[in-house]
């Protein structure tokens, strides 16, 4: 008799947490890419969750919007997390693996540039003084290197890696095609990383996410950009109508077309859409105006899978977001 | 070494004095050290108190620090646990007593035992990796886009061949890590039997693994027991080799087949902890309060029975 | 009354049941020799492992063995150029495993010391189990200590941070330590090896024969004379012994070093600069780029053969110092 008690306790507690009652959809929905979109795709996924889908074992890593593809690319995943859109390479190689995606945009983003609060003396910047900083074969090894008024200080450089989204949208837009970033930096594809780097040590400056940087506004500073209209902060109205620019983006979801079918995803997705701009507006991000939204919607409804950010022949197509759909 | 003893040369008072300072000094060390590690560990158990309630026992991850939990943690680590029990236990008390009761002293056998001496000295990111290869991919021989199937995802009995990142790759990871803690343990048990009682069983007529199996495992069993035990402290703490082979560090559901993905306390942890955000740090202390626990009850476990059973074999 | 055919039977049947009996144990013994043999098919794995995807790596084009093993720099996640240079990461590495090294080595000793030679009897009891207890902490939670309590002490005392000492600006030196850094970690690195340290050389000290002792107390000697200049010296083997394994876990370290010794893969002494170990490359790749096949991938295997090779070289000096040096007493 008490064999049998213990084994019925062993067994509740190996069973799944306490639940109540739920949808019945079972199966898995895989998840992986940008750890800049990861903390949607997370709060999406706990919602998800409690909303009461509860045996639909989500999981969702951020190795990067690079690994992301890749993982995609080989059936591992059925849902990328992408802070940039999909490269010509990476689709010739989910065309050669036979899956079709569904792009389907989910938030704005403004990439910031972010400073220690100690830093008193860099109340802007210009988009060339930032190519100075960060392409490779820079000089610039202090502050004063960028402006000569400025603290003669070694300026320390916190960057997201190649694999990850953020790396590449800053790279295309301070290198355009041609150049390259430098390689002395502290790189990780972790933005919580970058984010204690750039909270620890005066003299850093960093890159990340606007959600990044609004979660974390007591340890940190961000650095009004001048893109030639004078200093621009980025907040929620700068990114959204798009005057802080260059850095504001959009943050997309992949999904694979012939998962689509399955109900779990199907339903996770349906989720997703309908409330990626509440998720996104509280995690940090700035979610898509509600005409775009519904344009999108629809994208998703019809299943329509390719990309708009690239041409037939693979060119990039450099337009925003608000005039592809 | 035939160097003759300084005899003393400076007067008895300064010489005592000078050997009473060394005695406070290595004392006061020696308490530095122990009450360094005691700080720390305060330091943590007050940070994490606050947030350890049964919400925390039973709730999983979330992005709020406020509702996270470490549930789906304790059942992944549980898992983990006594699947690396089923493998590591039997693979390295088998080696062990192998090593001491039927193996030739020769030269093979001496290669087996530096062997593994050798392997307790790797860092266990690198069995991560081999694990990786080995178990989560067959070293390239199958195809994780076209896996072998047995079974339907969602029963209990699911296989997938290869394993990819499932909790089984994670527990033979940690088998490798913990083996050789296991055979060095168990060696040293069995080493402790007093060959008296072997012989007197050889003398009666027994064969040598009934001598083994009857007489000597049953002597050393305590030992191995304990050695079992401290190993799967070893195999509960450990995450690099975890992070190497695919465990998640985002998930609200348990596994519930062998198949499944995972996550374990001490990776939890390093999610946690790896955040900026101070709430989560509280978080972590939360977590560690837990797995300290754990590791603690596992020791005393231990203990216990080097004290109840052993028995001084005369 | 057994009768010849009885007796026949039976022992026709002892005969039969102990072949069948010997037979038993032949597969049993089999299987124990087979787990035996695992243990090296474990070793086979790693060393083919490590060394046929290194060599793949050091086959491709923008990869030289000679360049990867004194190259100065390694940047493979950025610039236009990818540098496979090793020595970076080699130094982070032994830079916090020296500053390991020099906490845990003193005061593993001195507490060894301690326990053996001086202390009461009850108190070793109460302390060599605490400190048993100390030394299966799994590493996470050093590294977070490392974190959340060493690195704002460290700056606490240094920059002055929160109304502390600010001993730095007062020495002179302006820059501060980050949220990451290589004292940091290099220190908790080293509090978790004290345990280790402390209760090896305690064996070690406690292997030496009484008689040693009473021979040095019979000439006059106080126990401060004898510790030092008899005990450690005969020691001195199983001591050194002790110091390289603990070096050797240092070098292994990962959770400690991933989580507060940063992602920065540069030559540096500086205690104070973010570096980055060898094991917290093999970490951040493994959990970024894990699909087979880049080039980045490939590297973790040979940063992985690096560490092996290094660790596998400490252990083997450990165990020839232990067989060279140890005094054979009677």
């Amino acid at each position: 008799m008490r064999r049998r008690i213990v084994l019925a306790v062993a067994a509740a507690v190996l069973a799944s947490p306490l639940t109540v009652a739920d949808s019945g959809l079972t199966g898995s929905v895989r998840i992986d890419g940008s750890s800049t979109v990861y903390p949607i795709t997370e709060a999406v996924a706990e919602e998800f969750f409690y909303e009461g889908y509860r045996d639909v074992k989500v999981t969702v890593g951020f190795s990067g919007t690079g690994g992301g593809f890749k993982k995609f690319a080989a059936g591992e995943i059925e849902i990328a997390d992408a802070s940039r859109p999909i490269k010509a390479t990476e689709m010739a190689s989910l065309e050669s693996a036979g899956i079709a995606f569904i792009e389907l945009p989910i938030a704005y983003d403004g990439l910031c540039v972010v400073v220690n609060p100690a830093n008193t003396w860099a109340d802007s910047l210009t988009v060339d003084e930032i190519k100075r900083i960060f392409l490779d074969g820079s000089t610039v090894e202090t502050w004063s290197d960028v402006r000569p008024n400025w603290p003669d200080v070694p300026i320390e450089l916190y960057a997201p890696g190649t694999d990850s989204g953020t790396f590449d949208y800053f790279k295309e837009v301070i290198a355009r095609d041609s150049g390259a970033i430098r390689g002395d930096m502290s790189v990780s594809e972790d933005d919580n990383i970058l984010v204690r780097g750039v909270a620890g040590n005066r003299n850093a400056i960093g890159f990340f996410g606007i959600a990044y940087y609004l979660e974390n506004r007591d340890k940190l500073r961000s650095v009004p950009i001048d893109g030639g209209a004078g200093p621009i902060k980025p907040t929620h109205e700068t990114v959204e109508d798009g005057s802080y620019a260059p850095f504001s983006r959009p943050l997309f979801i992949y999904v694979n077309a012939a998962s689509a079918q399955e109900p779990q995803v199907a339903a996770f997705v349906d989720f997703y859409l309908e409330n990626a701009q509440e998720l996104a507006n509280d995690v940090g991000y700035v979610g898509l105006p509600n005409h775009i939204g519904m344009k999108v919607r629809r994208v998703w409804e019809r299943r329509e899978t390719g990309t708009r950010f690239l041409t037939d022949s693979g060119e990039k197509v450099h337009k925003p977001l608000r005039e592809l759909y | 070494m035939s160097r003759p003893v300084p005899l003393a040369t400076r007067p008895i008072g300064r010489r005592r004095l000078a050997d009473r300072a060394f005695k406070w000094a290595c004392a006061l060390v020696t308490f530095l050290s122990v009450g360094a590690l005691l700080v720390l560990l305060g330091a943590v158990v007050s940070q994490g108190l606050e947030h350890l309630d049964w919400d925390f026992l039973s709730t999983g991850p979330s992005r709020r620090p406020e509702r996270a939990g470490f549930h789906i943690a304790i059942v992944g680590s549980l898992w983990l646990m006594i699947l690396t029990a089923l493998f590591a236990l039997p693979l390295g008390v088998g080696t062990a007593v192998y090593l001491e009761e039927f193996a030739p002293k020769n030269r093979i056998t001496r290669f087996i035992q530096l062997n593994i001496a050798n392997l307790a000295g790797v860092p266990s990111i690198v069995y991560g990796m081999v694990a990786l290869t080995a178990f989560g991919r067959f070293w390239g021989l199958l195809s994780t886009k076209n896996p072998i199937e047995l079974g339907d995802e969602e029963s209990f009995f699911y296989l997938r061949l290869p394993f990819g990142n499932a909790v089984l790759t994670g527990a033979l990871a940690l088998t490798l890590v913990v083996l050789p803690v296991v055979v060095i343990a168990s060696q040293e048990a069995l080493r402790a039997v007093p060959p008296t009682l072997r012989q007197s069983s050889r003398a009666l007529g027994a064969t040598r693994w009934q001598t083994v199996a009857s007489v000597t495992l049953p002597a050393a069993l305590p030992g191995i027991m304990t050695g079992a035990i401290l190993a799967m402290s070893r195999a509960i703490g450990e995450a690099a080799p975890l992070l190497a082979v695919g465990a998640s560090l985002f998930m609200l559901f348990t596994p519930d087949n062998l198949m499944s993905q995972y996550t374990g306390m001490p990776l939890q942890i390093f999610n946690w902890a790896g955040r900026p955000q101070a709430e989560f740090h509280d978080v972590a202390a939360s977590g560690i309060i837990v797995l300290l626990g754990v590791l603690l009850t596992f020791n005393a476990i231990a203990v216990f029975i080097r004290a109840k059973f052993q028995k001084p074999l005369q | 009354m057994p009768t010849r055919d009885t007796q026949d039977a039976r022992r026709t049947e002892r005969l039969r049941s102990r072949r069948a009996q010997r037979a038993r144990e032949t597969v049993i013994v089999g299987s124990l020799l087979a787990c035996g043999v695992f243990t090296i098919g474990v070793t086979a794995s790693i060393i083919v492992l490590l060394a046929r995807e290194s060599s793949t790596f050091f086959a491709r084009e923008e990869v030289g063995f000679w360049s990867f093993v004194t190259g100065t720099e390694w940047t493979p996640l950025l610039g236009a150029t990818q540098e496979y240079g090793v020595l970076p990461l080699v130094c982070g590495t032994l830079l916090v495993t020296g500053i390991a090294a020099l906490t845990a080595i003193p005061l593993g000793l001195v507490s060894a010391i301690y326990l053996s030679e001086y202390a009461h009897p009850r108190v070793r009891a109460m302390v060599k189990p605490a400190l048993e207890v100390l030394a299966g902490i799994p590493t996470v939670v050093y590294g977070y200590f490392a974190l959340v309590v060493i690195t704002p002490a460290i700056n606490w005392v240094w920059s002055g941070k929160d109304g502390g000492l600010g001993i730095g600006p007062m020495l002179g030196f302006e820059e501060g330590f980050g949220t990451y850094n290589a004292l940091s970690a290099g220190l908790a690195v080293g509090i978790m090896c004290i345990p280790t340290v402390s209760s090896l050389s305690e064996d070690a000290l406690q292997a030496v024969p009484r008689s040693l002792r009473h021979g040095a107390y019979a000439s006059g000697a106080t126990r401060f004379d004898v510790s030092l200049r008899v005990v450690v010296p005969a020691a001195l083997s199983g001591i050194m012994a002790a110091f390289l394994l603990a070096i050797a876990r240092a070098i292994g370290e990962t959770m400690i070093v991933t989580l507060a010794a940063g992602q920065s893969a540069v030559m540096t002494l500086d205690p104070r600069d973010s570096i980055q170990t060898l094991t917290a490359y093999i970490v951040q790749i493994s959990t970024g780029d894990v699909p087979a096949g880049g080039l980045e991938y490939q590297s973790i295997y040979a940063v992985a053969a690096t560490l092996f090779v290094m660790t596998f070289a400490v252990t083997l000096v450990g165990a020839r110092i232990r067989n060279r040096f140890r005094e054979a007493y009677a």
